[in-house]
């Protein structure tokens, strides 16, 4: 049958599977708006192109599915940089059309022309530029084969005007992916399987570093056998969080900068570090001289390019998580390793006592106490916490206990601001069902409130929590550590954030004591529609522990306590 | 250490961009890449001379294979292979110098390919120690201009890129007709 090029793009979509995008009109894109009113698929309006990056972002982690952002060329385009690098940084299946100034025109800096294929081409996994409607359907296969297939990422596919204009024959089964050079299916050798049971068998303080990887590939129950049956205990990466439930006896939390201390002085002990479908972030290992200096590592992961990129392994393992771990579990002997268990808990103990949790009232509002008790409120109703960037994404992370998969949407490897509101909005949309909060700081919030006005204009039931601490609160902390409290550039002069949230229409309130916090969260999870919370929390407060960067993993900056202290002293 | 990948892409617009740019990306030096036709049309052929260790080469080669476009990656620094370079070297030759550069070119097998009164365009083709050799000798005589077009590889024997010769990528190859011929 013949169609436009604009046509045959909405019909590829919803082939695809595709039921939302997130998109912003504009002269190089409008021939597909234009065809748009004949497709099923519903067209979220953003306020700002970025915004539609992360919401396609955001839709792809809640709910393991492509997302969408269409913009149209020059800046329409330029303003999805940001959002595509932090998909790419993440491995989120994205898939971005952008709309081009006409074939013939381009080279010649027409108006609202960009080279966007050039711009986004080390931030994509792939890009396509299509100059011809005959080759749409292909290219449009192939974008999403490559961005949902592998390890997963962005893919930008910039579409000409007159392309999306001009008609040809559309034939959905012909136009099948052509991809001689793209090999996402690789499995280990029988070899390696057995090099690295081995290891496994030959432990007797093992780790295992679960990443974002397991969640991806959909491997979570594996790993809980895996280290059940082997009596491994499990230290998570921030994205890797959920991936075994937080309430479950071998998960100790997260690693890291901001890894609870027993995990690093796990890690640092141990004699077998096994990496599942993580990528040995530097914000993960510390300074890498002196990272588990006594242990083995086996790393299982999708793309061999990450193999021995950070850290030096003994096995590598390329390949689905979920297939290899297929592949080992009913070879994993039970081994008793109850005495590194024990000792892993008696490292608990210290840092029991420097919680904030266990610290005397001391009448201030701290984030930590907002975060624990939207936990406790929140717990077993299988809530989607979406954070921004910054000391509350990692308060979050500390003090929000996941039990699920999918439960924490964050941007981890770019540390995007402004990630928090529009990914959050793009999870609503993929699971309308679920309770949703958005976790974010004073400063990252301001970087794209104008999705507020999205989230009204879709009717969606999203809660807002501000950390609200008058400052770019992890710039502070390393002002504060690292640059002698130079506060430079970092105290913010904010809006009243319930008086924007009013104007937009929607409810708000604003909280200054703790015994506040458990009624506006109540409150707002009974209201039908958003909710802003504008949480003003202690200005100066501090995220521990924290590793230094380039600092080891053991070398951690620890929070004042007076019980420790006092001890320590006698 | 100098490693050679030949590297086998399809050949499609922007693709030696995307090669390029990984290579600026990942911060690795590219000592020398050449790229032209291979007896397939849709395929272009790479070889790319980079100063890297074993890990690194490693990653280097994980690297191009992420490359949606690259089909196949061959690191050929140890395998028994030719090397050729090319060179057009424009020398400085007066009437009594002629003679002594026309000698030490024949010595060195080059040919002369162009006579003017006051020098001589001398092209070689070899290894690059061969013409790192002739340029250091002509270099008294005043070396005027130089161009040389970097390693050109290709592994011994008859054995065929494994890989590419497989009946499914060949028939996968074969079926993508509507390419352009830039690379």
């Amino acid at each position: 049958m013949t169609k436009t090029g604009a046509q045959i793009l909405w019909e590829c979509l919803e082939r695809e599977g595709v039921t939302h995008v997130f998109g912003y009109p504009g002269g190089a894109i409008l021939p597909a708006y234009d065809a748009l009113k004949h497709s099923k698929i519903h067209h979220v309006l953003v306020r700002h192109e970025q915004g539609a990056t992360h919401m396609a972002d955001g839709y792809a982690r809640a709910s393991g599915q492509v997302g969408v952002a269409v913009a149209t060329s020059g800046p329409g385009a330029t303003n999805m940089v940001t959002g595509i690098a932090t998909a790419m940084l993440d491995s989120s299946p994205v898939v971005c059309i952008t709309g081009q100034v006409g074939s013939k025109l381009i080279g010649s800096d027409a108006f609202q022309e960009t080279d966007i294929t050039g711009i986004t081409l080390p931030i994509t996994k792939h890009n396509y530029l299509v100059t011809r409607a005959d080759e749409l359907a292909r290219t449009l296969r192939e974008a999403f084969y490559v961005a949902r297939s592998g390890r997963p990422g962005p893919v930008l596919v910039d579409i000409t005007k007159d392309a999306q204009q001009s008609s040809c024959e559309f034939d959905w089964d012909a136009a099948k992916p052509q991809l001689p050079g793209y090999r996402p299916d690789l499995s280990p050798a029988p070899k390696e399987y057995e090099q690295a049971l081995e290891l496994i068998h030959n432990s007797k303080r093992p780790v295992i570093l679960l990443g974002h990887g397991a969640i991806v590939s959909g491997a979570t129950h594996e790993v809980r056998d895996l280290a059940e049956r082997a009596g491994i205990p499990v230290a998570l990466t921030l994205l890797g969080l959920g991936a075994l439930p937080a309430s479950h006896p071998l998960n100790l939390g997260m690693m890291g900068m901001h890894g609870e201390a027993w995990v690093n002085h796990t890690i640092q002990e141990a004699d077998l570090l096994i990496a599942l479908g993580m990528r040995f972030d530097d914000r993960v290992t510390g300074t890498l001289k002196t990272y588990a200096p006594n242990a083995k590592k086996i790393h299982v992961e999708i793309d061999p390019a990450e193999i021995n990129k950070n850290v030096k392994v003994d096995v590598a393992l390329v390949g689905d998580l979920r297939e290899v771990l297929h592949e080992i579990l009913p070879k994993v002997e039970s081994i008793d390793r109850s005495e590194w268990l024990h000792f892993i808990d008696g490292l608990r103990g210290d840092s029991a006592v420097r919680d904030i949790q266990n610290l005397p009232d001391s009448g201030h509002l701290y984030a930590a106490h907002v975060i624990n008790d939207l936990w406790r409120e929140t717990r077993g109703s299988s809530a989607v916490v979406v954070t921004d960037v910054g000391q509350h994404q990692m308060w979050e992370a500390q003090y929000y206990k996941h039990e699920e998969p999918r439960s924490l949407i964050t941007s981890g490897g770019l540390g995007t601001m402004g990630f928090a509101l529009p990914a959050a909005i793009g999870a609503k949309v993929a699971r309308p069902e679920a309770e949703v909060w958005v976790v974010v700081g004073d400063g990252g919030f301001q970087m794209t409130m104008c999705e507020l006005a999205t989230v009204v204009q879709e009717n969606l039931k999203i809660n807002i929590a501000i950390i609200n601490n008058g400052f770019l609160g992890m710039v502070r902390q390393w002002q504060e550590f690292f640059y002698e409290r130079n506060y430079q550039a970092t105290p913010l002069l904010n809006p009243d954030f319930a008086k924007v949230a009013a104007a937009y229409g929607i409810r708000n309130a604003t909280v200054t004591q703790r015994s506040q916090v458990v009624p506006a969260v109540q409150s707002a999870r009974q209201h039908d529609g958003p909710v802003l919370i504008n949480f003003q929390v202690e200005q100066e407060d501090t995220v521990y522990p924290m590793v230094a960067a380039g600092a080891a993993l053991h070398e951690m900056i620890r929070r004042p306590s007076p019980i420790v202290e006092t001890a320590a002293d006698e | 250490m100098l490693n050679t990948f030949v590297v086998y892409v399809e050949n499609k617009p922007g693709v030696l961009t995307r090669v390029a740019s990984l290579f600026r990306r990942r911060a690795f030096n590219i000592d020398s890449l050449t790229v032209g036709r291979t007896e397939k049309p849709q395929v272009s052929r790479m070889t790319i001379t980079v100063d890297a260790d074993r890990d690194q080469a490693r990653r280097i080669e994980a690297n191009l294979y992420k490359l949606v476009n690259v089909l196949l990656v061959e690191n050929i620094t140890t395998a028994p292979a030719i090397m050729r370079d090319l060179a057009m070297i424009k020398v400085a030759a007066t009437h009594e110098a002629r003679s002594h550069v026309l000698e030490l070119a024949s010595v060195f097998r080059a040919r002369v390919v162009d006579v003017a009164p006051e020098s001589l365009i001398i092209e070689i083709t070899g290894g690059e120690d061969k013409i790192d050799g002739l340029l250091e000798v002509l270099r008294p005589y005043g070396v005027l201009e130089m161009v040389r077009t970097g390693i050109v590889a290709m592994r011994r024997g008859n054995k065929p890129s494994a890989a590419l010769s497989s009946p499914e990528a060949e028939e996968q190859i074969m079926t993508d007709d509507d390419l352009s011929q830039s690379v």
